[in-house]
């Protein structure tokens, strides 16, 4: 069976506005909390994906980026429900409970401090590269946990979820019709941005990079601005998954969520448009129908894993359309 | 006399004890190929990166037309109009040969930089990339991934690459390589016309091409060029033929 790429496409994409819909119809909200919590995670995959599918660098630290988004709602909306104001040493701001304000500052702070780890992490390759991403994520875990002004260990709970204009952001529907235009969007980045000179840039670099140099390119420069665009996307995800949960804790920063990014990639497609989508709906469907069967489903989810790995390097994507994924 | 395209002057490199490039002034002068050669391990491959800026000599200088180039990054000195092309062929072996060809149209038009409309549909990098693909004779090939090609194609699109950058100069290492009789007679044909834009560096070890085509044949050996000359003048000395050529000429 060869399926063409963009049916498949299609096909996730009206089934991801099909489920929901039915789910309100049929009155299931829970399947609308558990689809929401897919896209958000597709959400992040996405922007993992811009520098592994593309880039050909596997960063094992992405959660920062998924916990910066997450910290900035949390203490954001922690300020706004407590009425306190957020000392910033040179001055000081309210909380906020608007979204798009929250998004904004998710992906402003995701982006800084993906130019920093760009900048010292993208001098190693391979190994090593996985090594010290891994290794931020640790610093950012652990300071999360020592943070004891916004919970420290526990996390921090916020009790309404924030404002969208216009939305009534509590409905679980419209909370999901606002995750599932952002993926919408960021997937449609996603596609302009491969096919763009940039994109093909940076998937030779990823192939060659002394190819790249030769025709008088900077594969660091190409590679670091992969970085923070990554990085963005997937603070913003962050911002949405704390929103989702109406609770922030220091695991959004575990070195698990890093290697369960990785992992839907690689379920999905390395480097497909589609990729993370799949690998997302798969690994939340695992998680929720096998984990109500067993505790033990990830050995399930490494099954699968496994399956893929050796059977088809382009993963789900690749075994429906008979295409290889990306190298990296 | 014009003054040389590309020149290097008094480099030096070690490895340890080795003495990789011994005090090496050679250069390239408009319109001319210059070949070098030298047996195995003369330190052929360690001059070209030094040219080209992948390695850092201990001393000496590179010029690039009239520019000392030997702080420049591979890629700064690139776009100052160097094109190389590698004795194992450097290609995105997933990409399609256009792809490959846009790659360095990309270069050439600074246009590395656009995140919007896709690279294969804008006109600039697709002309110059096909022209150059025209004129290696792959344009039949260009929706083909280049992991499909034959080693032949391979290194007619390394060659296209190298020419989308319209350099000033070329620096080729042994294109020739694993090329049949065929193929590397008709390379040797291109080269020869290819000469009159930019003249070409080049290390090659197929003699019979280094006859046909070389201008000037620059002998390395251990480091260091024991003659410069027209052919006839290598073909005719006695110190080359000792060290190198033996009965080959």
């Amino acid at each position: 069976m060869r399926l063409n790429e963009r049916y498949l496409n299609a096909v996730m994409i009206v089934g991801l506005l099909a489920l929901p819909l039915w789910a309100v119809v049929a009155d299931q909200p829970f399947t609308i909390t558990l689809v929401t919590r897919a896209v958000i995670l597709a959400l992040a995959a996405v922007g993992l994906n811009i520098i592994l599918g593309i880039g050909g660098m596997v960063s094992f630290g992405h959660a920062v980026f998924f916990g910066i988004g997450g910290y900035a709602m949390g203490i954001l909306a922690y300020h706004a429900q407590t009425y306190t104001a957020l000392d910033l040493g040179l001055f000081s701001m309210d909380g906020t409970k608007s979204m798009p304000m929250i998004w904004l500052v998710a992906m402003i702070l995701s982006a800084i401090v993906a130019v920093f780890i760009g900048l010292l992490s993208l001098r190693t390759s391979g190994v090593y590269f996985i090594m010290i991403t891994l290794a931020f994520g640790q610093m950012f875990f652990y300071f999360a946990i020592s943070w004891a002004q916004y919970g420290g260990e526990d996390g921090l709970s916020i009790y309404v979820r924030n404002d969208f204009p216009g939305l009534n952001t509590l409905a679980p529907i419209q909370f999901y019709t606002i995750c599932f235009t952002l993926l919408c969007v960021v997937l449609f980045l996603f596609a302009r941005l491969q096919a763009s000179p940039f994109g093909l840039a940076l998937n030779a670099a990823r192939q060659t990079s002394v190819r790249v140099e030769t025709v008088g390119l900077n594969p660091m420069q190409l590679k670091l601005l992969a970085f923070v665009i990554s990085g963005a996307i997937t603070g913003l995800a962050g911002a949405l998954f704390a929103d989702l949960n109406r609770f922030v804790s220091p695991t959004m920063f575990s070195w698990q969520l890093s290697g369960e990014l990785i992992v839907l990639i690689i379920i999905g497609g390395v480097g497909r448009l589609m990729g993370p989508v799949i690998g997302a709906c798969v690994f939340v469907a695992l998680e929720h129908f096998l984990g109500e069967l067993t505790d033990f489903w990830h050995v399930y989810l490494g099954l699968v894993l496994l399956c893929i790995v050796l059977f088809g390097r382009g993963g789900l994507t690749g075994l429906l359309t008979g295409k290889e994924g990306a190298h990296v | 006399m014009s003054d040389p395209v590309l020149a290097t002057l008094n480099l030096n490199k070690s490895f340890g004890a080795l003495k990789a490039t011994d005090d090496v002034s050679i250069d390239l002068k408009p319109g001319e190929i210059h070949a070098i050669i030298g047996p195995n391990g003369a330190g052929k491959s360690t001059l070209i990166q030094q040219i080209c800026g992948g390695l850092r000599p201990d001393s000496g200088r590179v010029m690039l037309r009239g520019q000392d180039v030997s702080g420049f990054s591979t890629q700064a000195r690139a776009r100052a109009g160097l094109g190389r092309t590698f004795q194992i062929s450097q290609l995105c072996m997933e990409d399609s040969v256009l792809e490959n060809a846009v790659l360095g149209a990309m270069g050439a038009e600074h246009m590395a930089w656009r995140f919007w409309r896709p690279a294969l549909k804008r006109s600039a990098l697709r002309e110059r990339a096909e022209a150059a693909l025209e004129r290696v004779g792959l344009t039949e090939n260009r929706d083909t991934r280049c992991a499909n090609l034959s080693h032949g194609q391979r290194r007619q699109l390394e060659v296209a690459v190298a020419l989308t950058l319209s350099p000033k100069a070329f620096v080729m290492d042994e294109p020739m390589a694993g090329l049949g009789a065929e193929g590397s007679k008709r390379l040797t044909g291109f080269l020869d016309g290819l000469r009159q834009e930019a003249p070409i560096l080049l290390v090659e070890h197929d003699m019979d091409a280094v006859f046909a085509l070389a201008d000037r044949i620059s002998v390395l050996v251990y480091g260091k060029v024991i003659a410069t000359g027209t052919a006839d003048e290598i073909r005719s000395s006695r110190e080359v033929r000792d060290a190198y050529l033996g009965d080959e000429a």
